[in-house]
């Protein structure tokens, strides 16, 4: 595919831009993406996925406005490295691992764009992976469990409330 | 000095191997990207931390008795000059991101350089296997086999939600980068490519140059791989890539063949006029180098061209690039006599082949 801009080299750089419901398809090549900087947020001389990732955030919050009141706002900044999320949107990078947990659910909008999902169902570490299996096959049950408890089907409920409180108890055994 | 080794042949020796599809797909390579727990990511970390990172990481192919796999030689970027830095990235063996921007940054890079693991990139752990052909799940099998050796020696950064945590965004979950490198004459020549490439764009999947992001696609090689790495599982991915190389590679034969069948002559001239010019040019600039055995390596498929095989056209595809000109002339070029080396460079591998 050929830039859009120049119409000669390839276009290396695909992204949909949304605003206001309106939907713009951009396909440009590096050079042109370079000098129309102004037309993509959060570009300023070398443009990378970083920077575009760091569009997507800036969006975020423009987007928001005063209007759509945020219930209460997660912590702006990761207690572990100090990195801030305004920091992050800017560098459209994460500066250690606790950022995910103190950024926390702010993100899924991130992660949606990105990936269409917001939860991992991939590997899992082996070592510690055990307590993960153990939880995914926990929070399964607690989905049947509900099920169960609106179709009033209580006796089987109580079996699975009894199923969930062994595995609780050997979790917190491990 | 054991990266002498890495940089003094441009081919490596996993590329001389052949596997199923390889005049179509001409590499394969899956990355896995992993951070320990408890210490800051790159971006953000002190010499400190990141000489931490190095050190718990860099002995593990040693404890974990990674024989099996191979040899593996260990090359700290500080320690290494900038030319040869420039020849492992045009080797695929390191990023260019490794190789500029890095602190502590090291690389472990195994006998026949088919596994590179690189350390203080803008993960802490970054491994990479690269398999000839069309291999991704056998690529995906050594990976993940290296990762489990690796997760017995240190805890990695995971989180019951949002998978292996990464310092971008666009590696969370799975940390995994499925590509595969294809070789497309046919498609761009029959002006089909921009359709079918930006059908892959909607299938989660992306495309880029052969030196990665940003890059331009030269000599019609195209590198596809997944763009989500959060949601799905390692085999979906692996899966979903797979399938649609297979139907790129279906399309890219019909083109091969209804060219063939509707201007043989055109073609065979074209491939033949590129063969003479390879054998005889005297300045060649890296772009039309690239169109050029872009077309002959066509022609050793369609079996018009004889002679040169296509581990020979391998080895040139990185012996003209800037960095490996240089160090096999052994002094600083500008590009022009980049472009008189690579001419020579060329014509003399193709009277012996």
């Amino acid at each position: 595919m050929l830039c859009q801009e120049c119409g000669k080299r390839p276009a290396t750089l695909h992204f949909t831009k949304i605003v206001n419901g309106e939907k713009n398809e951009f396909h440009i090549c590096e050079t042109c993406a370079r000098e129309k900087g102004e037309m993509l947020p959060g570009t300023s001389g070398g443009f990378s996925i970083h920077s575009l990732l760091s569009g997507l955030l800036d969006f975020e919050t423009a987007g928001k406005g005063a209007a759509s009141s945020v219930k209460a706002p997660q912590s702006q900044r990761c207690e572990e490295c100090g990195m801030t999320y305004s920091q992050f949107s800017k560098i459209g990078r994460f500066g250690c691992s606790s950022c995910y947990k103190y950024f926390g659910d702010r993100l899924d909008p991130l992660f949606k764009r990105v990936h269409g999902n917001t939860v991992h169902v991939g590997k899992v570490p082996k070592r510690s992976g055990g307590r993960i299996q153990l939880k995914r096959r926990i929070d399964d049950l607690k989905l049947e469990l509900q099920q169960r408890i609106q179709q009033e089907e209580f006796e089987e409920a109580a079996q699975l409330r009894d199923q969930i409180r062994n595995l609780e108890k050997e979790m917190a055994g491990q | 000095m054991p990266n002498l080794r890495f940089t003094e042949k441009a081919l490596s020796e996993w590329m001389r191997g052949t596997a199923n599809d390889s005049d179509i797909v001409i590499s394969s390579r899956v990355r896995i990207a992993r951070n320990l727990q408890h210490l800051p990511f790159p971006l953000l970390a002190t010499r400190q931390q990141s000489e931490e990172v190095l050190s718990r990481l860099a002995p593990v192919p040693e404890k974990q008795n990674m024989k099996s796999i191979g040899t593996f030689y260990a090359i700290k970027l500080d320690d290494i000059e900038p030319l040869d830095k420039k020849v492992l990235v045009e080797k695929h063996l390191i990023s260019p991101s490794l190789a500029s921007e890095s602190q502590n940054g090291a690389v472990l890079i195994s006998e026949d350089e088919s596994v590179s693991i690189m350390i203080n990139e803008e993960d802490h752990l970054r491994i990479q296997c690269l398999y000839p052909g069309f291999q991704v799940r056998e690529a995906w099998e050594k990976a993940t086999s290296i990762d489990d050796l690796f997760e017995a020696e240190v805890d990695y950064a995971f989180d019951d939600k949002r998978g292996y945590l990464t310092s971008c965004p666009t590696n969370v979950g799975t940390g995994l980068r499925a590509s595969v490198m294809m070789h497309l004459p046919a498609l761009v020549m029959t002006q089909q490519i921009n359709r079918i490439l930006s059908a892959v764009s909607q299938v989660g999947l992306t495309v880029r140059g052969i030196y990665g992001e940003g890059s331009e696609a030269i000599g019609n090689l195209f590198q596809i791989s997944n763009q989500i790495t959060l949601g799905q599982t390692e085999n979906e991915i692996i899966d979903n890539l797979h399938s649609v190389v297979l139907q790129i590679i279906e399309h890219e034969k019909n083109a091969r063949t209804r060219l063939m069948n509707d201007s043989r002559l055109r073609i065979t001239d074209r491939i033949k006029r590129s063969y003479g010019i390879l054998s005889f040019a005297e300045v060649l600039d890296s772009k039309e180098a690239g169109q050029r055995l872009s077309d002959v390596r066509l022609g050793i498929d369609l079996g018009i061209v004889q002679g040169p095989s296509i581990p020979v056209m391998n080895e040139l595809n990185v012996m003209t690039q800037p960095g490996f000109l240089q160090k096999k002339y052994g002094h600083d070029m500008n590009s022009e006599e980049r472009d008189i080396y690579r001419a020579r460079l060329i014509r003399e591998t193709l009277a012996k082949a």
